[in-house]
């Protein structure tokens, strides 16, 4: 539909997720999730244990249907023409989907024809994969004979292998030694430029330093969805009502660029460019009977937001 | 279709990558090797005595019919590590998320363990066929035998890829497939029970009663459909139990 149309665009949407949500028994895993990504994003997924990353992904990779809610990948409907929409993802789960007893060079043809790319292609990109992975001199080498961080390596050789325009990387760099993970970081900003990636992690810097934007997850939901740009001293204003309103009345107030729900009753405005809105919030509280009861600046590093918005999450859920 | 033969290729090769595989034939190459010339021997002893027995049924009917029992025990082994081990060390991933149907994925390591029942095939043909330069055989017989044995191991198979599919342990895996075929092979013994209601079609359901008519030489086509329908039938259950793991 639309999507035909913005083909061409570099601002082409390559995942577009809509009110995904997922519940094993009666937890609620993910809930009411929306995601979109654009070509050549790289984009990191943050959030404490638990909080839905890894669900997130399978349902976006295909390993687990949503409850409810829809993926398309490229304009493809995961769930209609599933083949299709996985011909385009590259997808490196938290454990690398790895045969031991096979050689690296084997395993990756496997992956390659699992692709169906063309017999005179694969060795062409078996060893581009193997270069961009730094796997040249253990092409012949039992997978499971090597180190967890070649084994990592081998994992996002095979979500590559196929040149996807999609790459999902679940905590890529878990198990890597400090080189590694610089090596592999600078491999995941390499892709970003051909590539849209997705990555979770645990480890902020290494979101802030590799990542365009920040995807902050928690229980389930998006709490924070903005360019890394954004919280490099970036000022917002964090207030909390005895009576809340609704976060479109906040994003109504003069100055105000957005507001999102903490609980409780407290907001995080975000506030456009040089303006304070922290006057015309408590007038509107006074005005509209808001109760007022919490409002201040803060200048905040992603590490802050990161703490801010989860923990007060977990307070929440005690 | 390529993708089914790509996996299928990949999974007979990691089937025979494994120790276990070469230790199961060769232990199975044993013990049917000692009962074929034991076998042997006593037909020899008996000839002497002027039996009307061939050659062919001692070969084709008890050898056989011995070894079912063997396979039966192996070919859980065999199938055990298809799903669950995969599930257990997420390299089931790889599958899940490539661009392959799960109806591909099953046929793909079905026809890998095909690939090692081929080479039981082998190994079982061998022994009437070191026969043939000495003595005369029923070729025929032996290749309804073979047949037999073949249809038998592909339906162990089938079961063992299902029972594999429900778990994230290969040993249980094993331990249930192999449960689970015992009870359909003894499903047979309601068959002799007459206070059983319908007691004749537990005969018909019972795995091994296809079997004996094979042995014996006699094609029978509805043995052949049974065979083939009952492994259909647990593909179709593998494919449905996959699709239930990913809601």
């Amino acid at each position: 539909m639309g999507n035909q149309e913005m083909g061409a665009s570099p601002d082409e949407v390559l995942i577009e997720a809509r009110g995904l949500i997922r519940r094993y028994g009666p937890t609620v895993a993910v809930n009411n999730l929306d995601l979109t990504l654009r070509k050549g994003e790289i984009v990191g997924l943050l959030g404490p244990n638990g909080a839905g990353k890894s669900t997130t992904m399978k349902m976006l990779t295909g390993n687990l249907a949503p409850s409810a809610g829809e993926v398309k990948i490229k304009g493809v409907s995961l769930r209609e023409q599933p083949k299709l929409a996985k011909s385009h993802i590259g997808y490196l789960p938290e454990q690398p989907p790895v045969y031991p007893e096979l050689t690296v060079d084997e395993y990756l043809r496997f992956c390659a024809s699992l692709h169906r790319m063309a017999g005179k292609d694969i060795a062409a990109a078996l060893a581009s994969a193997k270069r961009d992975c730094g796997l040249g001199d253990v092409g012949s080498r039992l997978v499971g004979n090597l180190s967890k961080g070649y084994q990592q390596r081998v994992g996002i050789a095979q979500a590559i292998i196929h040149r996807p325009p999609v790459v999902i990387l679940d905590e890529p760099t878990v198990g890597l030694d400090p080189i590694q993970i610089r090596e592999i970081r600078s491999l995941i900003a390499e892709l970003g430029k051909t590539h849209t990636v997705i990555l979770s992690s645990h480890i902020l810097p290494e979101i802030q330093a590799v990542c365009d934007r920040v995807m902050i997850i928690a229980r389930g939901l998006v709490v924070y969805n903005e360019p890394v740009a954004n919280t490099h001293n970036q000022s917002s204003v964090v207030c909390g009502f005895r009576r809340p309103p609704e976060a479109v009345q906040l994003a109504g107030i003069d100055g105000v660029d957005g507001a999102s729900v903490l609980g409780d009753g407290r907001f995080l405005v975000s506030t456009r460019k040089n303006a304070d809105p922290r006057e015309a919030i408590a007038a509107a509280a006074a005005e509209r009977n808001w109760g007022l009861i919490e409002l201040h600046a803060q200048q905040r590093t992603l590490e802050e937001i990161f703490v801010e918005l989860t923990s007060g999450d977990l307070r929440a859920a005690a | 279709m390529s993708n089914v033969f790509n996996i299928a290729r990949v999974e007979w090769r990691r089937i025979f990558l494994s120790p276990l595989a070469w230790a199961v034939l060769a232990i199975v190459q044993f013990i049917v090797g000692f009962v074929f010339i034991n076998l042997l021997l006593q037909y020899a002893n008996d000839a002497a005595q002027g039996s009307d027995l061939g050659v062919s049924d001692v070969v084709a009917g008890s050898l056989y019919g011995f070894s079912t029992i063997l396979l039966l025990l192996i070919m859980p082994l065999m199938t055990m590590r298809l799903f669950a081990e995969e599930r257990k060390t997420g390299a089931i991933t790889l599958l899940f998320s490539a661009p392959v149907s799960l109806t591909e994925i099953v046929l793909g390591k079905f026809l890998g363990v095909l690939g090692f029942i081929v080479v039981v095939m082998v190994l079982m043909a061998l022994m009437p066929l070191s026969l043939a330069w000495s003595t005369n055989m029923d070729w025929g017989r032996v290749a309804a035998g073979l047949l037999g044995l073949f249809l038998l191991m592909t339906s162990f198979g089938a079961v063992g890829l299902f029972v594999s599919s429900c778990t994230r342990e290969p040993t249980i895996a094993a331990v249930g497939s192999f449960g689970l075929l015992l009870v359909i092979w003894l499903a047979n013994i309601l068959a002799y029970n007459d206070s059983v209601p319908f007691h004749q079609v537990f005969s018909y359901l019972s795995l091994i009663d296809h079997f004996e008519s094979l042995r014996r030489g006699v094609f029978a086509t509805a043995d052949v459909a049974y065979y083939l329908l009952f492994s259909a039938l647990f593909l179709w259950l593998t494919v449905l139990r996959l699709d239930v793991e990913r809601n």
